[in-house]
């Protein structure tokens, strides 16, 4: 299988084209990545970096990048964004969205209920709050994936759940396939799943060989212990226990410390003071589990619908990795309590990452923990509960008898009781009383197997016994594309063209043509007026389905602050939009060059009774890049100067051009302003001699030709823009 | 039953906080083994469908019909011999492949019968 073409970046994925040939793609590599660190750091424009790894090739950085040579630092950790919009040809678009800011360990969600299937789902179906985890859409996805870390320039690690019932299964899907990293964790499916706790156990032994096999990364699953417990910051000394159990079992399973992997919350959120419980708890952790690879998660246990809530506790959840470690980063988009995550959401959970981190590089060199004092006080009593809580497991007869008894997810401080705990039977839960045990001719003849298995006299590589296994030999893999063609990615993708590849355009936060927006609204009404009279204005500006998913009260009586969400049901014709000219500018040399040829002079001021000078001195002044840093002279006559006066005093110093500032734009007031210098410099019979320019934030390129003017700017113009204007009309009029 | 445990706590507690942070790191992990030895000692000695389906799978028999084949498998009470040992053992006594011998179990419920009492014999 040749490698698939490389992606241009001016054009969309195209997913059809993804989709030839499936059966005959393999991966090109297996395995999880770290990123490369240099380690005497990394120099970006004028900074030296501590902790950052080697830059991207193509990727969009910071907002405020533009103000710092366009850089765009990445974190020494891996760097994690979840997506589970259910539809995988529209979560590929997004995990290219994503690598571009910096994510390189796509975390895909499974469909609801998978974990409860017995046996492995083909083809590509729908799926709710999750992709149906198939071989076909795994295999589109990795494929999709290995051409975006060609364009990015970094490997990126694909990610699911080794869960459920299936769980030996898909870990052989997966080691198949080139999946990179998993969740694998038996309480999990014990404590959350309700899955039988034997079956659990047993499966996952076989499912951790088999990740080791295909060097999957694994993350475990005990940090769901405290976004179940009701106060999640009181199980820290059980969420080691679990965290322990995981790690020995993985290692009894035959999986190598570098492969294991502890999901790690901090588990408290303000207005709690949080540091003093995440601090320690972090502490403890990387005490007792200093071998092994931590992922730290964001919390998400207290988000609801806040956006800027969710982000600044994301933020502080980022210090806590800094402060002690992190080598996975996984981020939290900040809409998860409200919705399924919306594409932009995910950019926004991996720019806090990106933000933090860079803010605090090298924070271990200018700062460092009080480890004397209530910090390895409190961070010494959770692993001397979490030592006592596996004493007592032990007590009571081990871990079965433990899970029996309610001893895990109580939501009191150990050891404290609430009798919260989630308790199940051995005899139990989905898929109970289904192992079997092992005759002593048990036989399996392939790779990874874990556990007694009876291979004949002189065989030691299982699979010799045929020939080789899929996981020897990807060739021997049996592919199956669909089970029902109703409901599949070809339906789905034929309703969706005229958004992908035709010339419609809809809005859209999830999949393809959605039509999803949302308002942000102030309503100065109580909560109650608010909410109705949000709806109603979504509803009156067409919005089908209006839902109001945050509110904030800004005060009892004086208003509220909405977002509301909605769809719409029309499309804009691509080939109706009518795209400015982008002005091609002249090389500065040559800017420079005519310049200092003519000794170019202009005079400049805001006209009118207009008092605003912010916008006019950063077009001129050095300081801001102006027009003075090409080498242009100017008198500055100050602000509401008027037109004839700076007409006149254009005359007196003989300047080339006139530059005016007009911001106020009450009754047009600035086309009028514009449209008076043109007729006062033909009336006073120098408008060949000068140029005329003005700009303002409600002036746009258009308003050059209506008013008589050489060129009119608006916002976010820069200098050297204005002299490129200026030196094109020398050059026009043969000054030049 | 509560008090007693609490009891219990803080008589452990106190020995605890005489280890150093070494030792009760050391312990914290001789424990963890102690907890899991035993469930691996049931999973080095006990199989599952998924498990056997996976070995299925890992012979390159389709998903499909590794689900029939180990459920077929398990009725006949074979599944302690392992899947892809009848699998096996029944492409090579009919002398075909791996894929076939599977699609046979599928099709007669007859095929599996006497398949391991034949090597008694």
């Amino acid at each position: 299988m040749s490698n698939p073409k490389p992606l241009d970046p001016n054009k969309k994925l195209d997913i059809e084209d993804i989709l030839q040939d499936l059966e005959h793609y393999r991966p090109p590599r297996k395995g999880w990545v770290w990123r490369k660190q240099p380690a005497e750091g990394v120099d970006m424009g004028p900074f030296h970096f501590r902790d950052m790894a080697e830059p991207l090739k193509q990727s969009i950085g910071l907002p405020a990048a533009k103000y710092f040579d366009g850089i765009d630092p990445q974190p020494k950790c891996v760097v994690t964004t979840e997506i589970a919009s259910g539809r995988f040809e529209d979560d590929i678009r997004r995990m290219r969205m994503a690598a571009w800011h910096g994510a390189d360990h796509l975390m895909v969600i499974r469909h609801t209920g998978q974990s409860h299937i017995d046996g492995l789902m083909e083809g590509t179906p729908e799926g709710v709050g999750g992709v149906p985890i198939t071989r076909k859409q795994i295999r589109a996805s990795r494929k999709a994936i290995d051409m975006i870390e060609e364009e990015v320039g970094r490997p990126i690690n694909f990610h699911s759940y080794v869960s459920g019932v299936a769980g030996p299964e898909v870990a052989v899907l997966f080691a198949e396939e080139g999946i990179n990293g998993a969740h694998q964790d038996p309480q999990y499916n014990i404590l959350y799943r309700n899955i039988n706790m034997y079956r659990s156990f047993v499966d996952a032994a076989e499912a951790k060989l088999v990740m080791t096999n295909g060097g999957i990364f694994q993350i475990d699953g005990a940090h769901n212990a405290n976004a179940t417990a009701k106060a999640g910051w009181l199980v820290m000394p059980e969420l080691l226990v679990q965290h322990g159990i995981n790690c020995a079992y993985s290692m009894a399973a035959g999986m190598p410390k570098e492969l294991i992997g502890l999901s790690t919350v901090p588990p408290n959120s303000p207005p709690a003071p949080k540091l003093w419980y995440d601090l320690p708890y972090a502490v403890a952790l990387r005490d007792f589990f200093s071998e092994f690879k931590m992922r730290a998660q964001q919390n998400t246990r207290y988000i609801e619908s806040s956006i800027e809530e969710a982000i600044r506790t994301h933020t502080i959840d980022t210090l806590i990795s800094m402060l002690t470690s992190a080598d996975i980063q996984s981020t939290i988009t900040p809409d998860e309590g409200r919705n399924v995550p919306w594409h932009y959401n995910n950019i926004r959970g991996v720019q806090t990452v990106k933000q933090t981190w860079a803010a605090l590089d090298g924070i271990k060199e200018l700062v460092s923990l009080k480890m004397d004092g209530p910090l390895g006080e409190m961070s010494r009593d959770i692993r001397e509960r979490a030592v006592a809580f596996l004493e007592e497991i032990i007590e009571v007869g081990g871990y079965f008898a433990a899970v029996e008894k309610g001893f895990f997810v109580d939501s009191a401080r150990y050891p404290e009781r609430n009798g919260d705990g989630i308790a199940r039977d051995g005899a139990g839960g989905v898929a109970a009383d289904s192992i079997v045990a092992r005759d002593p001719d048990y036989l399996a003849p392939v790779c990874a197997h874990f556990g007694n298995n009876a291979l004949p006299e002189g065989i030691e590589h299982a699979c010799d016994l045929i020939g080789g296994c899929t996981l020897c030999n990807h060739e021997k893999i049996a592919y199956i594309d669909e089970l029902d063609t109703e409901d599949s990615v070809a339906t789905r993708l034929a309703k969706t063209y005229p958004y992908r590849k035709g010339n419609l355009i809809r809005p859209e936060v999830e999949w393809a043509g959605d039509g999803t927006v949302l308002l942000n609204l102030m309503i100065p009404e109580n909560e109650d007026y608010a909410r109705e009279a949000g709806l109603e204005i979504a509803r009156r500006m067409g919005l089908q389905d209006p839902q109001v998913i945050n509110l904030m009260v800004l005060h009892p009586a004086e208003g509220c602050f909405l977002e509301v969400k909605g769809q719409v049901n029309f499309d804009i014709d691509r080939d109706s939009l009518k795209i400015p000219e982008k002005i091609e500018m002249l090389p500065e040399d040559e800017l420079r060059e005519g310049v200092r040829k003519i000794g170019l002079k202009v005079v400049a001021g805001t006209v009118g009774e207009d008092e605003h000078s912010v916008g006019l001195r950063e077009i001129l002044d050095i300081k801001h890049g102006g027009i003075e840093k090409y080498g242009v002279k100017y008198t500055y006559l100050g602000t509401s100067v008027p037109v004839s006066k700076l007409i006149d005093a254009a005359i007196e110093t003989g300047a080339h051009a006139i530059l005016i500032s007009t911001i106020i734009s009450h009754n047009d007031v600035h086309r009028m302003q514009m449209r008076k210098l043109n007729e006062l410099c033909i009336e006073k019979g120098i408008r060949d001699k000068v140029i005329l320019i003005a700009g303002g934030t409600q002036v746009n390129s258009e308003m050059a030709a209506e008013t008589g003017l050489d060129a009119t700017f608006g916002r976010g113009t820069k200098g050297i823009q204005v002299v490129d204007a200026m030196i094109k009309a020398l050059k026009a009029r043969k000054l030049l | 039953m509560t008090d007693e445990r609490i009891t219990q706590f803080e008589k452990r507690h106190e020995r605890l906080k005489q280890l150093s942070d070494a030792e009760l790191k050391a312990l914290f992990w001789e424990l963890c083994n102690q907890v899991v030895e035993p469930i691996a000692e049931l999973a080095r000695t006990h199989t599952s469908p998924s498990i056997e389906r996976s070995v299925l799978l890992r012979m390159g028999i389709d998903s499909q019909t590794a689900f029939g084949v180990v459920d077929r498998i398990h009725q006949a009470g074979l599944l302690g011999k392992g899947a892809g040992h009848v699998v096996l053992k029944l492409s090579q006594i009919k002398n075909i492949d791996l894929r076939q011998a599977a699609a046979a179990i599928l099709e007669d419920k007859e095929v599996l019968n006497g398949l391991f009492d034949e090597v008694k014999a």
